[in-house]
């Protein structure tokens, strides 16, 4: 252990990856903070670049932009009221109010340090937790995998999302993107319509290029709501303050670390849905709900770390059974393969430099986020005046080359386009996104433990059932799709009551 | 632009039924119960279902919600223009890219969509031609993403 220690050490801190990770903290900054590019987003630009890295410089660069770009998504939201990425949506009234009261520098504040503190909490939970996770998972047959993937899906449609029917059809979208190809256990070309370039299926990286970028430069062309004003001069020393409130809410910051981790490690629910909950969860439990949505930090405290440490509890799923955590992991998944990193138990075993490496990256990239944040917060104003309708045709300029640099091929640019179309038309039409992405991730994986454990069973359904963990698997994914329908069937009682 | 349930469960319930058509035509796997279609085709029943109930909430909503409900931009000229630059764009950079190049590709396709967000041409221009040549110099040189040079193969450096 301690030479795969060493190994992985000197793959962290050899000069070029500090480069990629001072770089890619930079332009996860950058992208967090300007309004309408999201996290996910950020990772979905790197691809093509990380494309071309080393598999560690490359984890390095996605781990660090992300980190950053959580953070400084409360920038927007706290000057100009607007949430740089969804994940500070929770709070950006909040975060607002505090600024209107002169308080700009402790909203931004309690964002970095208490950003910082969440991540280092979820990656705590992900170096103790993964390990112990991946020697339970070296024992799984198809059978488990079939059910875990299952349970992994049914959470995204049922638990994270609060329209579960428009969220099984974006599923079933995405498990049927994923049956195109010849990638199947027959090894049969499915809806190819004879064009050879389906045969080896539809991209992952070009449809997530197409699904987070380009949808979201369709939302700016149509948007006609006018720019935001900055309403601050100047910020003054953010940290001041900091370990007071630490000291005050001790509580609430643990409570939002472990509910972020657990929604991250969620399959189909990543930052934003972590800060929702927290912010909540936070109102519920205060002395005093009533001064929440005057300008009261507690929330941002709370929801500000759960919605970083989402990030690294989605890395969990990610690493010990290649199920995705939130979409950015989504993406990440597809980075690993390509790389030849395949998730799953083994990758603990038989490379465990590479997961060390993975967990040192999220410390240091925590770590760096207070003093690069701090550097953002000074030069915040600069960045919001980044004209938008310059950079969004660049943005799809470098979406359409880094899309064709994958494989050098015009059809993925076309793949990019129709996905950016059509997860625009869902999401304005209000079917959540994330179930697809997983839908596309999975089906794989999905299809082939299913087909496996059917031949091995000689098509006998009973036998999903009678490894203990697959039953208990099954169990916990048949209660949560009964959840919603007893749900319902409770509510019209209830009405029939009153 | 907001359309209604009942359209969208009347498409997915055509691209299940659509689906099940397609996979019938699949073989079968001698000896196995198994095939290639089974997946799909229980991935289209399950479209079909959802089609079909989603189909039924909008019909039943049908008062309440219009079929087709644009945005606000499409009575603003310049947000359609916007719209149709950026699909127009990238279907013609697929297009035409191979044959004109990629630098006057992207500075085209750069220029055309400032101008329609209202960015001043001139300065348009110049950040267009700045920045496509900057992006070709980071994908074609550094990362040596063999980006087609068109009709500037003669000068090609």
């Amino acid at each position: 252990m301690t030479h795969a220690l060493m190994q992985a050490f000197a793959m962290v801190f050899e000069p070029y990856t500090i480069l990629v990770m001072i770089l890619a903290s930079l332009f996860g900054l950058f992208v967090g903070a300007v309004p309408g590019l999201s996290a996910t987003m950020a990772v979905a630009l790197l691809v093509p670049v990380t494309f071309f890295m080393q598999p560690i410089p490359a984890i390095a660069a996605m781990v660090t932009a992300t980190a950053m770009a959580i953070f400084s998504g409360d920038i927007p939201g706290c000057l100009l009221r607007i949430p740089g990425t969804p994940a500070s949506a929770a709070y950006t009234d909040e975060a607002f109010a505090l600024t209107r009261k002169g308080e700009a520098e402790l909203a931004l504040g309690a964002g970095l340090v208490f950003s910082a503190v969440g991540g280092l909490f979820g990656t705590a939970v992900l170096i103790v937790a993964s390990p112990a996770l991946a020697e339970f998972a070296l024992n799984f047959s198809s059978f488990e995998y079939f059910w875990l993937v299952l349970l992994g899906l049914t959470c995204a449609v049922f638990i994270t999302s609060d329209r579960p029917l428009k969220g099984l059809i974006t599923l079933m979208l995405g498990l049927l993107v994923a049956c195109v190809g010849l990638g199947n256990p027959a090894g049969f070309p499915r809806f190819t319509f004879g064009n050879t370039e389906m045969t080896g299926g539809i991209g992952m990286i070009p449809m997530m290029i197409g699904m987070f970028a380009i949808s979201e430069v369709i939302r700016y062309a149509v948007d006609t709501a006018p720019p935001g004003e900055v309403v601050v001069d100047k910020v003054g020393s953010v940290l001041r303050g900091q370990w007071a409130l630490a000291k005050k809410y001790p509580v609430q910051i643990l409570r939002g670390s472990t509910l972020g981790t657990a929604v991250g490690a969620l399959p189909g629910a990543g930052a934003d849905i972590a800060a929702w909950m927290s912010y909540a969860m936070s109102k519920k439990f205060s002395k005093e709900p009533e001064k929440f949505g005057t300008g009261h930090v507690e929330g941002i405290v709370e929801s500000g770390s759960a919605n970083n440490s989402a990030l690294a509890g989605a890395w969990i799923p990610a690493l010990v059974f290649g199920i995705p955590g939130d979409s950015i992991t989504a993406i990440v998944i597809g980075v690993l393969y390509m790389k030849n990193l395949n998730p799953g138990p083994t990758l603990f075993t038989t490379n465990p430099q590479n997961i060390y490496a993975v967990f040192m990256l999220f410390i240091i990239a925590n770590i760096i986020m207070i003093p690069l944040g701090i550097l953002c917060i000074k030069v915040a104003k600069r960045i919001l005046k980044v004209p938008r309708n310059v950079l969004m045709p660049l943005i799809l300029i470098f979406c359409i080359v880094g899309t064709f640099a994958i494989n050098n091929s015009v059809f993925d640019i076309g793949v990019m386009l129709v996905a950016g179309i059509v997860a625009y038309l869902l999401e304005e039409n209000g079917f959540p996104i994330a179930p697809a992405i997983l839908g596309v991730v999975l089906g794989g994986m999905l299809e082939e433990n299913f087909i496996t454990s059917m031949i091995k069973s000689d098509g006998n359904l009973l036998a999903f059932f009678t490894r203990p963990i697959a039953a208990g698997l099954a169990v916990l994914t048949l209660l949560v799709w009964g959840f919603p329908i007893l749900r319902a069937l409770l509510g019209r009682k209830r009405m029939a009551a009153a | 632009m907001k359309i209604n349930d009942a359209v969208f469960g009347a498409l997915l319930l055509a691209l299940g039924i659509a689906v099940l058509a397609i996979v019938q035509g699949y073989p079968k796997i001698p000896g196995q119960q198994v095939g290639p279609a089974l997946f799909p085709g229980l991935i289209a029943c399950g479209l079909c279902i959802g089609g079909a109930s989603l189909l039924w909430r909008g019909w039943r909503d049908r008062g309440a919600t219009p079929w087709f409900a644009a945005g606000p931009w499409v009575r603003s000229p310049r947000h359609v223009l916007a719209l149709v630059v950026v699909i127009a764009g990238v279907v013609f950079y697929m297009l035409a890219g191979e044959r004109l190049g990629f630098l006057p590709c992207a500075t085209l396709l750069l220029w055309a969509l400032m101008w329609s967000l209202g960015v001043p041409p001139l300065r348009a221009l110049v950040i267009a031609v700045i920045s496509a040549l900057a992006i070709h110099f980071a994908f074609y040189k550094l990362l040596r993403v063999p980006l087609p040079w068109g009709v500037l193969g003669g000068i090609a450096w």
